[in-house]
């Protein structure tokens, strides 16, 4: 189809819509949003004539690809360290996929303009067609890669496991709670626009690097399509812009969004760039270095900062702020080591550190070693069972398991940062005081002494120790089904070493380790031992150190100067 | 800047493929043959890969979902409430779409109608084939055909875009998002059509078709209709009843009744196979309504409120939808050739929706 005539052809499907006498559209989704000043503005031309061939093409690269690498036995030179982090991955991303195409129907209920519901009703189908095609990927992993435990119980391990929970509030905020705030502000605005160029750009680099070709083939494909998305959230947004009373309402999503995609993308990518990598040249960017390019100048400073000529107040504070958290606290190697002292609940294998690795993160990361590296040391050390000794979650590696935020549900891991609070009758823990406020403030029927009736609420078992509080970590492992079919073997290992028997783990290494949960506990203490608790916790830290060994810590760190 | 270029080539380093060996079955151990995803029973002996992109994607607190849902409405409903219809299932996770569709069907089977489409349009304007409509005919497709591209738009973004956010699981929904880009890609078929037929009639007015569906008499009930379907709030009552009583009364009616018999015998040999193409859709996403309330008319403990409450919706959206029918009897008399007759027209519909409804096993009211 030439320009001119899908111009023309944009032009002419305008004319579908009308104004309804009789009756109107079920209004399902509430908003506190108005629109009843808002020009109507026009997204990119969307024509299904046009559109169906053109997706029919890139799926047909796709599928090439994918031939291509079985018959070229692209396994023989993929890292399992990467694939192993694949397992998480794509456990996760079907659903915030799907959920987009979910959240559709929100956007179109809030907003009146049918330019903009074409466009999003094409986005609807292009999200089925990415979350499917992601759970295929998936599929081919698991028919062709040496493991395929964990990509087998892929989906119920995502519905029952720490980490998974953590990436599904990321498709949730799609879909519940104000329409606008969900399907457009947290959708669009934030998560597509800026946090899919490190979902989908950025690590499907990494991926080739490791010598898995087909995550770039396929993520490039869905990337290539928001483009389209992205021109959808902002002509919504530009509309809201139109009508004052939704500047503070704007103001609010923007800060929840940009934190909570920040918290939870940050976490999941960062780790999988830095840690499932073994790409370890010198000259490759860091995530660090990624998001400073895709996030800082392309999202921040190139599309964020020019609204502000529209009124939008920018959260400048805390886009500086996530920054600071991943360059000087360290957010991404707090998150890493965390998720690798739960390797024991986990549904994939984390590789240890080499001392490549250590080389490589003291170059990108100056100081890391000092920080990290002994706790890596330790890992690598309690990689195998033995007699002596449990998973490293039980030993004196001096690490504290730290409390989880309520809110992003990633745990309190900058420990300075720690807020802790009485919400809803119950004692909560918060990463940070921007999630701190998210729970307080953002997610309430009221805002700033103003009605927000359409606001959504936070829900759910949101700590997930809670369920399995003093459980032995045998029976845990048993009853979320991550157990290998010989029934005892385990599939989460804190290592890649499959050829001996003797180097996995077994239920058997497990029982006799009762885990509590921190939120239960700390519910259970008086208010003077909780005060005193939270206290000694934000002394804690880098690399999760209690108190007393993180003082000495600073202390010759201050002596070395 | 040749010269910048080559250096920048030469002082980049690049990754180094390395030989992992880490292909299947290059080890033996626990799990190395566990190569099925082990969370869900397929329907049939062997798993299919529509099952696979398709199944538990969207989580249940019934089934895996350990910490229940984590955001709710500010009414405390979260995830995919089961009461969002009134219609009840011992196991929403039973159904399965016929067709199988997902990312690879949808794109192949619409890319092909368009193709399809187009080469047809294109076919007709080399031969010359519109200089040999009946020009009674003309102004049937200026108007009607026209005026039909509406009511599939409004159903395509009113009923089944929000249905497909509804329903408990991610079978329906995406059978549902399916149906959607069915009516939304049909609905734009007809209207760019009308734009082709512009270029081609010199008095051919590409605009008539909002005034007949605005204000034609003959079409005020079906408009009335399709903006009352948009306004439903259970998401299983609006796709049961604009599958199962409005598409056979009315959509077939006007698409395989009239335009489809009437258009040859004027010389049109390209309007029916663009509303052809919408015709085979419906057929699909017929098939799949089918066995989705087949689940539910069948249900081990629900089965008779399912019935109870479908006959009620019969009883309730029947008479409006063969009120709209009736009133599109003038258009079977407008062009010049009259080679079927309304009510044969009308009787045939009829005798599909009661077929239909008989397959679920529920009984057509009276008056239709």
């Amino acid at each position: 189809m030439s320009r001119q005539s899908l111009s023309k052809a944009h032009e002419k499907i305008k004319e579908l819509s009308w104004e309804p006498t009789f009756a109107t559209p079920a209004r399902k989704y509430a908003t506190d949003y108005t629109f009843e000043h808002a020009p109507k503005k026009d997204p990119l031309k969307q024509v299904l004539r046009s559109y169906f061939p053109m997706e029919e093409e890139k799926d047909q690269r796709v599928f090439g690809a994918m031939d291509g690498a079985i018959r070229g036995n692209m396994f023989r030179q993929v890292q399992e360290r990467w694939m192993e982090w694949q397992k998480l991955f794509l456990s996760i991303i079907p659903f915030p996929e799907i959920s987009a195409a979910r959240a559709m129907p929100l956007a179109i209920s809030a907003v009146p303009n049918p330019e903009i519901h074409n466009g999003l009703a094409v986005q609807m189908i292009d999200e089925v067609r990415h979350s499917t095609i992601q759970q295929n990927l998936k599929r081919l992993y698991m028919n062709h890669y040496i493991d395929p435990a964990g990509f087998d119980g892929s989906l119920r391990y995502f519905h029952s496991d720490y980490c998974g929970t953590i990436g599904r509030q990321f498709g949730e905020g799609f879909i519940t709670g104000d329409a606008i705030t969900a399907a457009n502000i947290y959708l669009t605005i934030v998560a597509e626009t800026a946090f899919t160029n490190t979902l989908f750009v950025a690590m499907p680099a990494e991926a080739a690097a490791n010598g898995d070709y087909l995550l770039p083939t396929v993520f490039h494909s869905v990337q290539s399509d928001e483009s389209r998305h992205i021109s959808n959230g902002y002509s919504i947004l530009l509309m809201a812009l139109a009508d004052e009373a939704n500047r503070p309402l704007l103001e609010r999503d923007l800060r929840y969004a940009w934190w909570n995609n920040h918290r939870v993308v940050d976490a999941a990518i960062g780790t999988f760039i830095e840690y499932g990598t073994k790409d370890r040249r010198k000259d490759r960017e860091s995530y660090a270095e990624m998001w400073r390019r895709w996030i800082y100048d392309d999202y921040y400073r190139s599309y964020l900062m020019p609204l502000e000529k529209y009124g939008l107040v920018i959260p400048h504070d805390l886009v500086e702020e996530a920054w600071n958290q991943i360059w000087n606290k360290g957010y991404v190697h707090e998150v890493a080591q965390f998720f690798a002292t739960g390797w024991e609940v986990n549904y994939w294998r984390i590789d240890p550190m080499t001392d490549e690795d250590f080389e490589w993160f003291e170059h990108k990361y100056p100081g890391w070693y000092n920080k990290y590296g002994k706790w890596w040391e330790n890992y690598n050390r309690l990689r195998y069972p033995g007699s002596d000794h449990g998973p490293i979650a039980f030993e004196d590696v001096d690490y504290q398991y730290p409390h989880r935020c309520w809110t992003c549900m990633v745990p309190c891991l900058v420990r300075e940062d720690m807020v802790m609070d009485e919400v809803d009758g119950q004692v909560r823990t918060y990463c940070s005081e921007p999630c701190w406020w998210t729970d307080k403030h953002a997610f309430r029927p009221e805002y700033q002494g103003r009605p927000t009736p359409s606001m959504g609420r936070l829900t759910g078992k949101r700590e997930w120790e809670t369920l399995y509080h003093n459980w032995d970590l045998a029976d845990i492992c048993q009853d979320m089904g991550i157990v290998r079919d010989d029934g005892r073997t385990l599939i989460p290992q804190p290592h890649l070493d499959l050829e001996d028997p003797k180097k996995l783990w077994t239920l058997d290494d497990f029982r006799g380790h009762p885990f509590p949960s921190p939120n239960v506990t700390l519910n259970a203490m008086t208010p003077e031992e909780r005060q005193a608790f939270a206290d000694d916790y934000r002394k804690g830290g880098p690399a999760g150190r209690p108190k007393d060994s993180a003082e000495e810590f600073r202390r010759r760190v201050e002596k070395v100067g | 800047m040749v010269t910048t270029v080559q250096e920048k080539k030469e002082g980049a380093s690049a990754p180094r493929p390395q030989f992992t060996n880490a292909e299947a079955g290059a080890l033996e151990f626990p799990s190395s043959t566990s190569r099925e995803y082990n969370y869900y029973k397929p329907a049939r002996l062997r798993r299919t890969v529509y099952e696979d992109v398709t199944v538990e994607v969207q989580p249940d607190p019934e089934h895996y979902l350990s910490q229940g849902w984590l955001y709710a409405f500010a009414d405390g409903q979260a995830g995919y409430p089961q009461e969002w219809t009134v219609l009840r299932s011992s196991n929403w996770h039973a159904f399965r779409d016929p067709n199988e569709e997902w990312e690879r069907t949808i794109y192949v089977h619409s890319a092909r109608v368009v193709h399809q489409i187009g080469q047809s349009i294109e076919n007709a304007r080399l031969n010359k084939a519109f200089a040999r409509w009946d020009p009674s005919w003309v102004r049937q497709v200026e108007g009607h055909v026209g005026a039909w591209a509406h009511a599939e738009h409004g159903l395509g973004m009113h009923v089944f875009v929000p249905a497909q956010r509804d329903a408990p699981t991610n079978m329906h929904n995406n059978a549902i998002s399916v149906n959607s880009m069915h009516k939304l890609r049909f609905a734009q078929d007809l209207i760019l059509y009308n734009l082709a037929l512009s270029e081609e009639f010199d008095d051919f007015d590409g605009a008539r078709h909002r005034q007949v569906w605005m204000q034609d008499p003959a079409w005020q009930g079906v408009r009335e209709l399709v903006e009352r379907l948009t306004a439903i709030r259970d998401w299983a009552e609006a796709v049961f009843v604009t599958n199962f009583v409005f598409e056979p009364l009315v959509g077939v009616l006007f698409r395989s009744r009239f335009v489809m018999q009437v258009a040859a015998p004027h010389g049109d040999f390209t309007t029916p196979t663009v509303v052809g193409a919408g015709e085979a859709d419906y057929a699909r996403d017929l098939r799949c309504s089918r066995d989705m309330f087949a689940l539910l008319v069948n249900d081990a403990a629900h089965a008779e409120h399912n019935r109870q409450t479908l006959q009620e919706w019969l009883g309730r959206w029947t008479p409006p939808a063969v009120e709209a029918a009736r009133r599109l009897q003038p258009l079977w008399s407008q062009p010049n050739q009259r080679l079927v007759r309304f009510e044969d027209s009308f009787g045939e519909a009829d005798t599909q929706y009661r077929s239909q409804i008989r397959e679920l096993g529920l009984d057509a009211p009276e008056e239709a």
